[in-house]
């Protein structure tokens, strides 16, 4: 159980090592150290928001723009937690972490796994959720500790988180008879980065994307 | 201090956000949630795809090609093998030679 969780997480280890360092890198030139670098990967632990957060610490912004900031980056969550409602339903004393710990990477190993809520289950999406946020803390203590030290030879591992969300949608596309949502998802947020730009894009894609599925389904319903 | 009050403040709002839809609806999952629910991962799995991809430019050298040439092979791979580690991993390996080689 423990086995096949962590064997399932492997693909995050790596992207959360180094996109976690990174941030500790960072976040250690603004002149934060390895304390804050664990602190914020332990308490918030969201990519992005992090990275974004450096700015805020750093700026000097007021609590009312972190907020706002903080839903305008975080708001997808929204989004996977409602599709996880169902799945989590009966998870007991596992779900508080379960959902604290649902991030984009985690989101993406354990939507598609097909089992109902019960022991076992739990216990695989517990560590699964665990292990990343094991990965992202770890990584990101090391960027502290390592500050500008790092050689970036490295450069281009971080496709690897890329090539985790192609992998993913590329099953999910065999696993399914109804390729419509996928299309739906895939032309929406191309359409939104077009349209927006690559910086305000993502809060108009999820919007669209719900529209149209919602419209989708209304048909759906007519037709049967 | 005030850092930390900023930490903080992240830290509950993202928690908010993450808890609100099972607050709100984890009792009694309206149809339309469960709808969206089923047909959301694909949707959102095609977007971070996108949002991944976003800063590529296919007008300025090297136009893509080795985000091209990678994500296929990622494609490709999933569908022969159905592994998602050994995917992963060729894309990366192979995408890190390409950003090389093209640079």
């Amino acid at each position: 159980m423990i086995k096949k969780a962590f064997y399932k997480t492997i693909p995050v280890m790596a992207g959360y090592i180094v996109l976690g360092s990174g941030f500790g890198i960072l976040l250690h030139n603004a002149g934060y150290g390895m304390i804050w670098a664990f602190a914020m990967s332990a308490l918030i632990y969201a990519g992005s928001m992090q990275y974004v957060g450096i700015g805020l610490l750093t700026g000097g912004a007021s609590v009312v723009t972190t907020i706002i900031t903080t839903i305008m980056v975080n708001a997808r969550h929204l989004f996977y937690s409602i599709s996880m409602i169902d799945k989590y339903k009966d998870s007991g004393k596992y779900k508080p972490y379960l959902i604290f710990a649902l991030t984009d990477e985690t989101y993406s190993l354990l939507c598609d796994d097909d089992g109902e809520a019960n022991g076992s289950i739990n216990r695989y999406r517990f560590f699964v959720s665990l292990f990343d946020q094991c990965y992202w803390v770890l990584g990101s203590v090391i960027g502290s500790l390592l500050g500008s030290m790092i050689r970036f030879s490295t450069a281009g591992i971080e496709f690897s988180m890329t090539a985790l969300f192609i992998a993913s949608f590329t099953e999910q596309w065999i696993e399914s008879d109804n390729h419509l949502p996928a299309i739906v998802g895939i032309v929406s947020t191309v359409m939104c980065l077009v349209v927006f730009g690559s910086e305000n894009f993502l809060i108009p894609s999820m919007l669209l994307i719900t529209v149209l599925l919602t419209i989708l389904r209304g048909k759906e319903s007519v037709e049967k | 201090m005030t850092a930390a009050v900023l930490v903080l403040a992240m830290a509950l709002t993202t928690m908010a956000l993450r808890f609100l839809p099972f607050l709100l609806f984890g009792k009694h999952t309206p149809k339309y949630i469960s709808y969206l629910g089923k047909v959301l991962p694909q949707a959102i799995v095609a977007l971070l795809v996108v949002y991944c991809l976003r800063d590529v430019s296919v007008v300025s050298p090297p136009h893509g090609v080795p985000e091209l040439i990678a994500g296929g092979l990622v494609v490709g791979m999933q569908a022969w093998k159905r592994n998602a580690v050994l995917s992963i991993l060729a894309g990366t390996i192979i995408y890190m030679m390409l950003i090389r080689f093209f640079s």
